[in-house]
């Protein structure tokens, strides 16, 4: 058994309705994913913030690395194309 | 709602024997959602983990809700305008009819977590009937109970389990708290004059149809924590009659000191 | 070569800094600063956790049903604001452990305002009003401080915390309103916690050897005696509309600045009791240490329970 003493860290992740996205909500420490979820529970929907809980332990999270943000991200700057405001629809035209 | 079976309604149509038995009865239930509750508040600021700290008070926070609701019914089936706060906080120790379980000491958290889980069980399997009480008063608490106990017994089941198949120090020390708060567990079945007469009226289940579950969720969750169940206990009684352990009157110098110091003023 | 690269990073830092642009977990960061902020996150932290302890105090002995489930939620709320800003400071590569480690060892400090004891139901009250109402103004610019995480958790903080000083007011306004001996207690409580929470929003600027980096890096927004003065110019009215009389004979309205005028804090006791000597640093932390340590072999028992199901699972599959 390893000399770990302390309980992992979980990062958490709240529906806060039907029909949203799970979003980081924040991290908390458990045993184990059930703990997590419970404790999730407990410590962020204390105010009604949540239907549904997503936890995954941090150190599964794997983040891409800011050094490389401008190669990651930049070339999607010039690609206005892909966003729908870059089209002239004429003004007769409706719900498009 | 149908009008007529608003709670406030209902005891208009009661018998003065039967608001009486009932008004006896909610005292009972609030009395010990209060002292639990209060037990578990102690705790609040000195958990093992933040996580637990917060857990805790989540429970001890609804047990006070139901307490709250449970109280104000009470007054309501008295009739004599008392408030929730005048029956919480200015009875004697005798009046006070809670079973002795969940008044004992907190003990460390094994202990907490061992009493609140031979309360958990007995508590949900409760409310769950309550819910079909012919008294809307009742049903409507116990429903909205019933979904915060749910999350008690799953709460303390899993820490029984947890603690039980953890460590040797973890498994001989949640062994010695079943062994120690066993023989209150029977209190919970035993019932008093008040509950077999509401139960022979059906207004409250006949607590031998819960055992059965309580007995199976029991077994089940101490068989995968690997403890052993004490056999043949002399089981304690007394509290729901009034005959308390010693430990109830230091908390409840605590609980009314205010009161008591400063009589009737707001806070 | 490696000179130019770090002050390229250095150069890229203080440009985000100066354009509002929020620091995040991975991004380079001069040393100087992640040592600023875990040590004020994790301060921050241990004050939410030590602060628990004088209202906590009181749970049991609340005054109705009502009070005390209001109490106990705001204690608790406290334990998660705890919770939110080590979590803040753990995406700093320092560990819970190791934070609460240096709480106990007396390496890491805490607010001096939870030195000071809580010995009436008034003290209730005035915490939630005034510290709570000293806390809102140390934290609301911490919204827009320059960490991302702690801006974070401060939002969450902040939004949960609204409930907090309104109950604290209005329990010192219905002593206030009460009997006289009521009233009597709500003064005294003012009394005692007035000056402490003043010393709240840290020593004068000109002492105050964190400011400066702290402001130019958007850590800190405003100085602590920019802070003070509005506290006092919120309060004093507040004081004047519950009847309580300020405990500071040299305050006076000043006109020209458009500000209260007030006696200086007891600069001494502040270092005494930041230095440990206030009436309950030491039970405190000892009540800190206990709570740790008699909660280990549960920690232990947890973390021992999750191996070996996993365990048991892993062979499961293996078979």
């Amino acid at each position: 058994m390893s000399q770990q003493k302390e309980w992992p860290l979980w990062e958490v992740f709240i529906r806060s309705k039907q029909g949203l996205d799970h979003k980081h909500v924040g991290s908390l420490h458990a045993a184990d994913a059930e703990m997590a979820i419970q404790n999730a529970r407990d410590v962020y929907t204390r105010r009604m913030e949540g239907v549904s809980i997503w936890v995954v332990e941090s150190r599964n999270v794997h983040a891409s690395n800011p050094d490389e943000a401008a190669a990651f991200f930049d070339p999607a700057n010039d690609k206005v194309y892909r966003h729908p405001t870059f089209y002239e629809v004429p003004a007769e035209i409706k719900n498009m | 709602m149908d009008l007529h079976h608003t709670p406030t309604a209902a005891v208009q149509t009661y018998s003065p024997e039967l608001r009486a038995l009932l008004f006896g009865y909610t005292l009972q239930l609030a009395d010990t959602s209060l002292i639990l509750g209060h037990r578990l508040s102690e705790w609040c600021g000195h958990g093992p983990i933040l996580e637990q700290d917060l857990a805790m008070a989540n429970i001890a926070l609804d047990l006070i809700g139901e307490t709250r609701s449970l109280y104000q019914y009470a007054a309501e089936l008295e009739g004599k305008g008392h408030s929730e706060d005048d029956l919480a906080y200015l009875r004697e120790a005798v009046d006070y009819k809670n079973p002795l379980l969940v008044e004992l000491p907190n003990g460390d958290f094994g202990d907490t977590v061992m009493r609140q889980f031979l309360f958990d069980g007995f508590h949900l399997f409760l409310l769950k009937e309550l819910q079909n009480s012919p008294d809307p008063g009742l049903a409507a608490i116990a429903a909205k109970s019933f979904k915060e106990a749910s999350y008690h017994l799953k709460w303390s089941s899993e820490w029984i389990i947890r603690l039980g198949d953890g460590t040797e120090e973890s498994k001989r020390r949640i062994q010695k708290a079943l062994a120690n708060l066993w023989r209150y567990s029977g209190e919970l079945y035993t019932m008093t004059q008040t509950e077999q007469q509401l139960a022979q009226s059906e207004f409250i289940p006949d607590y031998a149809t819960l055992q059965p579950q309580w007995d199976a969720h029991v077994a089940r969750v101490f068989a995968e924590a690997t403890l052993e169940v004490p056999q043949n206990v002399f089981m304690q009684q007394g509290g729901k009659t009034g005959r308390h352990t010693e430990h109830l009157g230091y908390l409840l110098t605590e609980l009314q000191y205010l009161q008591r110091a400063y009589p009737g003023l707001e806070w | 070569m490696e000179t130019i690269i770090e002050k390229s990073l250095e150069e890229a830092f203080e440009e985000k800094i100066a354009n509002e642009v929020r620091i995040e977990p991975k991004d380079w960061m001069p040393e100087q600063y992640r040592k600023t902020l875990v040590r004020q996150i994790s301060q921050h932290a241990h004050s939410e956790i030590v602060g628990m302890l004088p209202e906590g105090n009181w749970i049991t002995r609340a005054p109705s049903l009502k009070r005390k489930a209001i109490l106990l939620s705001k204690v608790q709320d406290e334990a998660g604001h705890g919770l939110y800003l080590y979590s803040a400071a753990e995406t700093l590569g320092t560990s819970r452990d190791q934070m609460i480690a240096d709480l106990h060892s007396g390496k890491a400090k805490y607010s001096s305002i939870f030195n000071y004891p809580t010995l009436s139901w008034a003290d209730i009250g005035a915490i939630g009003w005034l510290v709570d109402g000293a806390a809102i103004m140390n934290q609301v610019p911490l919204i827009r401080t320059s960490y991302g995480p702690y801006a974070r958790a401060m939002v969450r903080v902040c939004k949960e915390e609204s409930f907090h000083q309104r109950q604290g007011f209005e329990i010192m306004m219905t002593l206030c309103n009460g009997a006289p001996a009521q009233k009597k207690m709500a003064q005294e409580a003012f009394n005692r916690w007035w000056w402490p929470t003043l010393m709240m929003f840290g020593p004068k600027d000109e002492e105050s050897p964190n400011t400066e980096q702290s402001m130019r890096w958007k850590i800190k927004r405003f100085t602590n005696d920019e802070l003070r003065q509005r506290f006092v110019d919120m309060m004093v009215p507040q004081a004047e509309f519950l009847g309580l009389t300020v405990p500071d004979k040299d305050l006076k309205w000043n006109e020209a600045k458009n500000g209260y005028d007030f006696g200086d804090v007891d600069w001494e006791e502040f270092w005494n009791v930041v230095k440990g000597n206030g009436p309950c640093n030491k039970d405190r932390i000892s009540t800190r240490v206990k709570a740790h340590e008699e909660g280990a072999w549960v920690r232990e028992a947890a973390l021992a329970h999750a191996q070996k199901r996993a365990q048991r699972e892993a062979e499961k599959q293996g078979s």
